[in-house]
């Protein structure tokens, strides 16, 4: 029996989450690089439609877990059930896209089984038949790579965007599917969690906006958003922001671009004052053309800028203001 | 209801590092400031405390420098704290670092367990949840909202893309709390003044060793990312520099 890794695919009310392609390709090239197989697993009250559409994938088998149990989500019925399927297939690597869902219970699950969760990679290496796997840290200012140092399973999530989900390849022949049914016992679910909501409130769509202008921390007071929103303004822009801004209630929420944020691609993407932590970088990474402005020549932001300027933002701004409205008059 | 917050100590921010020679992790000689989110686990707790009245205890592993964040936690209004004192504390995985937390609060009643959702240095997100899987306590992550009621308490967890659920959970469980769940306070003058009695009990690696093993995962080599895209640098005063980015606009990105 030759190694097995095997990828665990999100679902999300009863629909696919589309970053599990992304982890798909992760688990394609880490099986092209070992030689490992590759099979595939979805867990569920009822999986068997996604079951299907992930078989179609190039993986050798599918495995559908299902249990009444496991709808709605909680971490301790997803731990017991993933339990089952580890000990009845012994996977050597498992892996997961990093979402929130995933955050929630698989320290759980590797921990129940003495094993360690590699968080958040975003890439791997295969050194002389050691597998390395790439994670930022110090918010993105350094990078490690980091092995296991045990016996697997070994788990691994795979950050947002760290592979291309339409890269997932097809399988000659539809993978087989087979349905593990798993025993949660009565008592195993502690949490009773609600419906899931949207706060109703007014919300910005930024994903539509063609330039950005967003604030970080270099702001340094709430009062200094004005010269942002008057840059914003003069650029016909949408004013958006990094968590700690809107965690300061400086601008709200819904302007807020992160992991907890949103996910925007706009041509222009002027980043003012703002470091580029990874929860910020993965809400803006896919930018056309990035700008960024920040005094320590080392943020992070500058690794994905495509135009750089390292100086004081309060130096550069106002004659920046100044400069688009003569260009706005001009032409 | 009687609290504890995990808390860690991680470099500032904007602290340039530096890599040691073996190139496993950063120079110890740098600032070194509290991990963002345990400010608010911290924050969290004590308004807690003030509404439903109880203990608020602190607990932090690491060297001597390490105490820095107990103090200001003392100060803000914790009512003791716990250090797990040693260097060797900075270089364990999260299994371990719960591990080690399960050890020292040992004999302790608490009701709930708090942590930031995620460190500024590691970032593995992992801590909060290993240490309720020690305990065979539930947990729930991310949280925005904490209400007691008569079975527990009753969570606000934030999803993704704008989504959230309430969670109800019995006591004890472990609680990873959202960056922005309340506003932070500053110490007073009172509270650090007060602070300087406030029982902190030190737990050195000896007491604890035998809870601990190995490291799950290791850090092979700790390095500048390079770079995958070409950045261009605009330089110059800022007058020019706000010349060149419109011209850029105007010209190569036609945006303006």
């Amino acid at each position: 029996m030759p190694d097995t890794i095997l990828v665990v695919v999100e679902q999300r009310e009863g629909k696919l989450n589309r970053v599990s392609w992304e982890t798909i390709t992760a688990g394609q090239a880490i099986a092209a690089a070992t030689g490992w197989a590759l099979e595939a697993a979805v867990a569920g009250a009822n999986s068997s439609a996604i079951a299907a559409e992930v078989a179609g994938k190039k993986v050798a088998k599918m495995y559908a877990v299902e249990s009444a149990k496991l709808e709605p989500y909680t971490p301790d019925a997803f731990s017991a059930a993933l339990k089952q399927l580890m000990a009845a297939k012994s996977p050597r690597l498992v892996l997961m896209p990093h979402t929130y869902q995933v955050r929630d219970f698989v320290p759980k699950l590797a921990t129940a089984m003495g094993r360690a969760v590699i968080s958040d990679c975003i890439g791997f290496r295969y050194e002389n038949g050691k597998l390395l796997f790439t994670r930022q840290m110090f918010q993105g200012k350094l990078a490690a790579d980091v092995s296991f140092g045990s016996d697997g399973p070994w788990f691994a999530t795979f950050q947002n965007g760290a592979f291309r989900g339409d890269k997932a390849e097809a399988g000659a022949s539809a993978a087989p599917v087979e349905t593990v049914s798993v025993e949660i016992a009565d008592g195993v679910i502690r949490n009773k969690p609600q419906e899931i909501f949207k706060e109703a409130k007014q919300t910005v769509d930024l994903t539509q906006a063609e330039i950005i202008v967003a604030v970080g921390r270099g702001i340094k007071e709430q009062k200094n958003i004005e010269i942002a929103k008057q840059l914003a303004d003069a650029l016909g822009a949408d004013l958006a922001a990094s968590r700690p801004i809107c965690d300061s209630g400086w601008l709200p929420m819904d302007r807020q671009i992160g992991s907890s944020g949103q996910t925007v691609a706009p041509k222009l993407y002027l980043a003012l004052g703002i470091s580029g932590a990874i929860q910020h970088i993965v809400g803006m990474k896919g930018s056309r053309t990035i700008i960024a402005v920040n005094k320590d020549s080392e943020a992070p932001i500058f690794e994905i800028a495509d135009f750089a300027v390292v100086g004081n933002l309060f130096d550069i701004v106002p004659p920046l203001i100044e400069e688009v409205k003569k260009a706005k008059a001009a032409s | 209801m009687k609290i504890l917050v995990c808390m860690k100590q991680v470099p500032q921010k904007d602290a340039p590092l530096k890599l040691n020679e073996n190139g496993t992790w950063i120079r110890e000689d740098v600032s070194y400031e509290v991990n963002e989110p345990d400010a608010y686990a911290l924050e969290e707790a004590l308004r807690q405390k003030e509404k439903h009245t109880g203990e608020v205890v602190v607990i932090t592993s690491g060297p001597p420098r390490a105490q820095q964040v107990l103090r200001e936690a003392l100060a803000k209004g914790a009512d003791r704290a716990i250090h797990l004192e040693d260097s060797a504390f900075v270089g364990l995985d999260a299994f371990n670092t719960a591990k080690a937390f399960a050890a020292a609060i040992k004999g302790e009643q608490f009701d709930l367990i708090f942590t930031g959702l995620q460190s500024d240095d590691y970032g593995y997100a992992q801590t909060g949840v290993i240490l309720a899987e020690l305990l065979g306590w539930p947990h729930a992550t991310i949280i925005m909202q904490i209400e007691k009621n008569d079975g527990g308490i009753r969570v606000k967890r934030e999803l993704e893309a704008g989504y959230f659920q309430f969670v109800d959970m019995p006591l004890p469980a472990v609680l990873t709390i959202q960056s922005g769940i309340n506003k932070l306070r500053y110490a007073t003058l009172i509270g650090i003044k007060q602070a300087k009695n406030k029982p902190l009990r030190k737990v050195a690696l000896a007491e604890v060793q035998s809870a601990i093993g190995e490291n799950l995962q290791k850090i092979e080599r700790l390095y500048v990312p390079q770079k995958t895209k070409k950045t261009e640098h605009i330089e110059g005063a800022p007058g020019e520099i706000a010349k060149k980015i419109v011209d850029k606009l105007r010209n190569e990105l036609r945006v303006l």
